[in-house]
C-alpha cells in the first residue's frame, strides 16, 4: 500500500474562526434567545393548520369507519399503507445519519445528526399514525396487535409479517428515542446552565440529569453510544425490511420478490436524505447556520441520495427484467400493466422523479446549488410516494381474474389524513427548533480548534 | 475567603491539552480521588484517571440476551401452549418465522438498557452536586475545563494541594462547598 496516499483539498466541516464559546452561543441562541423569524411562526401557523385537519378526518374516521376512504376489493390497501410506508423511509435516513456514519467515522454527520435524529421520531410517528387507524377501530388493535393476557384468551399470530411491523416501528420509535435523548443530555446541561428564565432553566435541569461534563461520566457516555449506534445499525435495515415483507411475503403479483428487502431499504434512505435536504437548505438559511451546515454537508448529502438513488434504479431496472425472465404471465402482465395501463402516468412520473431528475446530482454546480438541490430533493420527495403508490395500488388492483380486477382513488379524506400528517410533522418539527438545539453543541465543539489534544511525549 | 471545611479544590484551564496534562500530573502525585469536567468528551482525561469502565458492555450483552430469550420464550408459548393454531401445516414452533421479533426484541432490550445502565453508573440523575456552588462552573458545559481534587482524598492537604495545582497554571482555583 502507498506509505502516504495522495491528499485532495477538503472543505472544513466548520467555518475558520469558530471558538467553543462561539459555536455554544450561536446554536444555543436560537432557542434561548426567544426570538423566532417570522419563517417560523409561518410554517408553524400551517402545519397546525393542517393538524387540525388531520384531526378532523380522524374523528370522521372514527365516527363512520373506513368506507370513508377509497379502499375497495380488490384495493383493500390503500393511501394508509402507502403513506406509512414513505413516512417509515423518512425516518431511515435519520438513524443512518446517526448510526451508520457514526460507526464509519465521518465527521460531517455531526452538524445534521440532531435534527435528522427528531426528523426520524417525527417521521415514525407520522407513519405510526395509520396503522392504528388504518381498521377505523383503533381501540381494537390493543389485542390485534399486542400479546397481552385478554379476556378472550387470544394471541396475536407471530409468524404473521403484520405483527413483525408492530414489533419492529415500535422498537425503531423506542430505540431512536433513546438515542436522540442520550445525545441531548450534554446539551441540556448547557441549556440549563445558560438559560436565564427560571422555568426554561429547571426544565432543562430536570433532563439534563444534573449532568456535569465529568469525565468518568463521559467514558461511559461514549461507550453507551458507540454500542446504541451499533444496536440501531442492524435495526434499521430490519425496519424496512420487516416492512417489505408486508409485502413480499404475499403472494401477489410485483409483491412476491426476494429484491424488496434491499430494495426498500435503498429507497428509505434515498427518501430521507431527501428530506434532510429539504429541511436543512431553509433551516440552514434562515437561521444563518451557514458556518455549520456547509456546502460540503450538502454536497456529501447530494452524493449520497445519488448513490441510493441508483441502487433504487437498480431494483426498478430488475423489477422490470424479472416480470420478462420469470416467463409468469402474471409477474409479465403486472409489469406491463404498470406501463400502459391507467395507472400509466404514475409510473413514468415515478421513474422521472426517481431515476431522472437525480442525475442532475452528477454536477457539482447542482451539488453546491442550495436552490437546484432542494428543487431535486423535493422532487424525489414526491417519486418516492409515487414509488409506494405503484406498488400498492397498481399490484393489487389488476392482480390474476380478470373479473376481479378494480381501479382505486383516494377520496378528500384520504388526502386530508395525508396532508394531515405532513402538517403535524412540520409542527412537531417547528416545535423541535424552538426548544432544544437543533445542531449537536456537544458535538461542534469537538470540531473547535484546540478540541485535540496533541499527543504527549513520552507517553 | 477561606471556608471550614471544602469538598475539594476546582481548578479551571482554557484548553483540553492543559487539562490532561494537569490531569496526568495530580495522577502522578498520587491523587486518586480526582474528576475532570469538560464541555465535550476528552478521551485523553479519562485516561490520564486511568479510569476505564468496561462494565456496560456486560451490561448491555445481558439486556440483549433477555430481550433474546423473552421475545422467543414469548413466541414459543403462544404458539405451542396457550394459542396454538396451525398454520399451513407448519410445526406449531416455527422458528423462522419467530426471528423478527426475536432480534427487535433484543435490540429493544439491549438499548434499554444501555441507557438506564449509563444513568445509573454515572449517579445520575443528581440534580445537586458541590462543584455546582462555583459560579465558574456553569462554564464547564460551555467552554471551559476543570479538574477536581476531594478533601476526602488521602493525599489532600488544603495548602499543600493548592501549591500543586497553582503551578499547572490554571485560569483560576476555587475552594467548592460541600
Amino acid at each position: 500500500m502507498d506509505p502516504k496516499p495522495a491528499t485532495y483539498p477538503v472543505a472544513p466541516l466548520i467555518e475558520p474562526g469558530h471558538t467553543f464559546e462561539s459555536i455554544t452561543d450561536k446554536i444555543s441562541g436560537v432557542v434561548l434567545s426567544g426570538r423566532q423569524p417570522i419563517f417560523w411562526f409561518v410554517v408553524l401557523g400551517f402545519g397546525m393548520l393542517l393538524t387540525g385537519m388531520l384531526g378532523m378526518a380522524i374523528a370522521w374516521l372514527l365516527l363512520r369507519g373506513v368506507g370513508i376512504w377509497g379502499v375497495n376489493i380488490p384495493v383493500g390497501w390503500g393511501f394508509a399503507i402507502i403513506n406509512f410506508v414513505w413516512w417509515i423511509g423518512i425516518g431511515h435516513a435519520g438513524t443512518l445519519i446517526s448510526a451508520i456514519l457514526l460507526l464509519l467515522k465521518q465527521g460531517w454527520r455531526t452538524s445534521i445528526n440532531r435534527f435528522a435524529e427528531a426528523m426520524t421520531i417525527f417521521a415514525v410517528m407520522c407513519a405510526g399514525l395509520f396503522p392504528l387507524v388504518h381498521t377505523g377501530r383503533p381501540w381494537l388493535a390493543a389485542y390485534w396487535l399486542f400479546p397481552y393476557p385478554n379476556s378472550m384468551s387470544v394471541w396475536p399470530q407471530f409468524r404473521s409479517p403484520l405483527i413483525w411491523d408492530v414489533f419492529a416501528v415500535s422498537t425503531y420509535f423506542t430505540v431512536s428515542l433513546i438515542f436522540w435523548y442520550t445525545g441531548l443530555i450534554p446539551d441540556l446541561a448547557t441549556l440549563r446552565d445558560k438559560a436565564k428564565n427560571r422555568v426554561a432553566k429547571v426544565v432543562y435541569g430536570m433532563f439534563s440529569l444534573g449532568w456535569r461534563g465529568s469525565g468518568r461520566h463521559w467514558q461511559r457516555y461514549e461507550h453507551i453510544y458507540l454500542l446504541l449506534a451499533g444496536l440501531s445499525t442492524p435495526l434499521v435495515l430490519s425496519v424496512h425490511t420487516v416492512v417489505s415483507f408486508d409485502f413480499a411475503i404475499g403472494i401477489v403479483p410485483g409483491w412476491h420478490t426476494t429484491i424488496f428487502p434491499p430494495y426498500f431499504v435503498a429507497g428509505a434512505i434515498y427518501d430521507g436524505f431527501a428530506m434532510v435536504l429539504t429541511l436543512a437548505i431553509p433551516i440552514r438559511a434562515v437561521y444563518h447556520l451557514e458556518d455549520f451546515i456547509t456546502t460540503r454537508h450538502l454536497e456529501n448529502m447530494a452524493k449520497v441520495t445519488l448513490a441510493t438513488g441508483l441502487i433504487v434504479a437498480y431494483g426498478y431496472t430488475s423489477e422490470v427484467f424479472f416480470g420478462w425472465y420469470s416467463a409468469n404471465k402474471y409477474e409479465g402482465f403486472m409489469i406491463w400493466n404498470r406501463m400502459t395501463g391507467p395507472y400509466w402516468y404514475m409510473y413514468w412520473t415515478l421513474i422521472f422523479c426517481n431515476i431522472i431528475s437525480p442525475q442532475w446530482l452528477w454536477f457539482k454546480k447542482v451539488r453546491t446549488s442550495p436552490f437546484l438541490l432542494f428543487c431535486v430533493a423535493m422532487v424525489v420527495n414526491v417519486g418516492m410516494w409515487l414509488e409506494r403508490f405503484v406498488i400498492v395500488v397498481v399490484s393489487l388492483h389488476r392482480d390474476f381474474v380478470p373479473a376481479a380486477w378494480g381501479m382505486y382513488h383516494g377520496t378528500k379524506w384520504d388526502y386530508m389524513t395525508f396532508f394531515g400528517t405532513v402538517g403535524f410533522f412540520l409542527t412537531m418539527f417547528f416545535l423541535f427548533i424552538r426548544a432544544l438545539p437543533m445542531i449537536s453543541i456537544f458535538e461542534m465543539r469537538t470540531l473547535a480548534p484546540g478540541a485535540k489534544v496533541p499527543a504527549a511525549e513520552g507517553h | 475567603m477561606a471556608i471550614a471545611s471544602v469538598y475539594g479544590l476546582l481548578a479551571e484551564f482554557d484548553t483540553p491539552a492543559d487539562l490532561v496534562a494537569a490531569t496526568r500530573r495530580v495522577h502522578a502525585e498520587g491523587y486518586r480521588k480526582i474528576d475532570t469536567f469538560s464541555p465535550f468528551p476528552v478521551e485523553e482525561a479519562w485516561e490520564a484517571m486511568h479510569h476505564h469502565d468496561k462494565r456496560l458492555s456486560l451490561i448491555v450483552l445481558l439486556g440483549g440476551l433477555t430481550g433474546m430469550v423473552s421475545g422467543y420464550g414469548l413466541e414459543y408459548w403462544v404458539h405451542t401452549m396457550a394459542y396454538p393454531v396451525n398454520v399451513a401445516g407448519k410445526p406449531l414452533n416455527s422458528w423462522p418465522q419467530f426471528i423478527p421479533v426475536t432480534f427487535e426484541m433484543t435490540v429493544l432490550f439491549a438499548a434499554i438498557s444501555a441507557l438506564l445502565g449509563m444513568i445509573v453508573l454515572n449517579g445520575l440523575p443528581m440534580p445537586y452536586h458541590p462543584v455546582f456552588n462555583v459560579e465558574r462552573f456553569a462554564r464547564a458545559s460551555q467552554d471551559k475545563f476543570f479538574l477536581l481534587i476531594e478533601s476526602a482524598d488521602p493525599k489532600f492537604d488544603r495548602s499543600g494541594t493548592l501549591e500543586l495545582l497553582k503551578g499547572l497554571n490554571p485560569n483560576e482555583i476555587n475552594e467548592v462547598e460541600p
